[in-house]
C-alpha cells in the first residue's frame, strides 16, 4: 500500500475492485494452498543452499504485474524472502 | 439459423431466471420463435416467473424418458404464440438427464425455433454441465458484488474450457446511486475484471418484483429495467444498440405523468 492511499479514504466499491483483482488472479492460476506450500518449501530448499534465510518469515503469493509487452497485466509469483545472512555457513 | 443460448451465473439468486423470462419474452416480441427450457431439475421456477405454472402437464424429464412427445410438453404462451416453455421436473433430481440427451433435445428444437434459451441452475455440477452441453453461446449474469463476480469468473473459465463460441456479460441489479457514492463497483470495473463482452446492464428496479408477483415479464414496459431487457434482446439478435444513460434525471413532466399513472 502506498502512503498516499492511507490518507485517502477509499469507497467500498474501490475496495471490492482491488480485492477481486487479487482474488481472481489466484483463482485463475488454480493454485491450491497445498501446491503453494510445496512451492514455498522448494524455494526454501534451493535458496538455503546459497544463503541463510528466515524460513518462518517467507511469504509467497500469486499477484499480477504490468507486462513488459503491450498485453497489460500478467500473473506473477511474488516472493518475499528475508535473508538472515548473505554468507552461507559453508562459505565461511 | 437458430441459436442456442444458455443463461448462467454460477452464484444463485443473481437473476438467471428473471433474465431468461425477459430475454425470451423480448425476443418473442421481436417476432422470433422462442423456446425456453428450464434445466433446473428439482427446483423449477421459470414457469412461475412467466405465469405458466398452472398449465404444466409434462416436463423435461418426461420428454427425455420418452413418456410424451416433445410437442405435448411445450407450453405456448397465451399472449405470444411464438413463445414456448419446456418446464423442468419438480420431483426428480439433476442426474435424471445427461449432457448427450440435452444435445439431442436441443437439436430437435432447432428445427422449429429461432432461439432456444436454457435457464441454467446455480452451481457448476451436473445441472450446469447439462445446460451448457448443447449451447452455442452464453449469457453470463452477475451482480456488482464480489461473490457474484468471483463465481461469474469461474463460470467464464469453465465455459471457455468447454469451447463456448460466444460469451457475453449481463450486469444485473446495478444501483447507480450507490455507484455514484463510490459504494458499488462500476460497470467498467466489472467488465475490466471479467474481461468479456458486455451485452447489457439492468438497473435495480422495484418493478421486477412487481412483475414477478404478477407472472408477467416486464420487458418492453417503460421502466428502466424493461428498456434494458429490450435493448439486450436487440443486441442478442445482432443489432447495435447504444447503452442507455442510467443516470438520466427524471424531468418534471415525467414525474407528474408518473403520479397520474397509478
Amino acid at each position: 500500500m502506498k502512503i498516499m492511499d492511507f490518507f485517502r479514504k477509499k469507497g467500498s466499491g474501490e475496495i471490492a475492485k482491488d480485492r477481486l483483482k487479487l482474488l481472481l488472479v489466484s483463482d485463475r492460476a488454480n493454485c491450491s494452498p497445498e501446491i503453494m506450500e510445496m512451492i514455498k518449501n522448494d524455494i526454501i530448499a534451493v535458496i538455503s543452499k546459497y544463503m541463510d534465510i528466515d524460513a518462518q518469515g517467507l511469504d509467497i503469493q500469486i499477484t499480477e504485474t504490468e507486462s513488459e509487452g503491450s498485453n497489460g497485466t500478467v500473473p506473477a509469483l511474488f516472493a518475499n524472502i528475508p535473508i538472515r545472512d548473505m554468507k552461507h555457513k559453508s562459505a565461511r | 439459423m437458430s441459436e442456442v443460448i444458455v443463461i448462467t451465473s454460477g452464484k444463485g439468486g443473481v437473476g438467471k431466471t428473471t433474465t431468461t423470462a425477459n430475454v425470451g419474452t423480448g425476443l418473442a416480441m421481436l417476432n422470433k420463435k422462442v423456446v425456453m427450457i428450464d434445466t433446473d431439475i428439482g427446483l423449477r421456477n421459470l414457469d412461475v416467473v412467466l405465469g405458466l405454472e398452472n398449465r404444466i402437464v409434462y416436463n423435461l424429464v418426461d420428454v427425455i424418458e420418452g413418456k410424451c412427445r416433445l410437442k405435448q410438453a411445450l407450453i405456448k404462451h397465451k399472449k405470444y404464440p411464438e413463445l414456448c416453455l419446456l418446464p423442468s421436473a419438480q420431483t426428480r433430481d439433476k442426474d435424471a438427464v445427461t449432457p448427450e440427451q440435452m444435445i439431442e433435445l436441443v437439436e430437435e428444437l432447432k428445427k422449429e425455433f429461432d432461439y432456444i434459451l436454457l435457464d441454467c441452475p446455480a452451481g457448476i455440477e451436473q445441472g450446469f454441465k447439462n445446460a451448457i452441453a448443447g449451447a452455442d453461446r452464453a449469457l453470463v449474469v452477475t451482480t456488482p458484488e464480489v461473490s457474484a463476480i468471483r463465481d461469474a469468473d469461474r463460470i467464464v473459465g469453465l465455459l471457455e474450457a468447454n469451447e463456448m463460441k460466444k460469451i457475453d456479460l449481463i450486469i444485473n441489479r446495478l444501483r447507480i446511486d450507490m455507484v455514484k457514492r463510490g459504494d458499488m463497483l462500476k460497470v467498467e470495473d466489472v467488465c475490466d475484471i471479467l474481461s468479456i463482452n458486455l451485452i447489457g446492464v439492468v438497473p435495480d428496479d422495484e418493478q421486477i418484483v412487481v412483475s414477478t408477483n404478477q407472472g408477467e415479464p416486464l420487458v418492453g414496459t417503460d421502466c428502466l429495467a424493461g428498456q434494458a431487457y429490450h435493448n439486450i434482446c436487440q443486441r442478442v439478435t445482432g443489432e447495435e444498440v447504444p447503452f442507455m444513460d442510467l443516470d438520466a434525471k427524471k424531468g418534471v413532466m415525467s414525474m407528474i405523468k408518473g403520479l397520474f399513472k397509478k
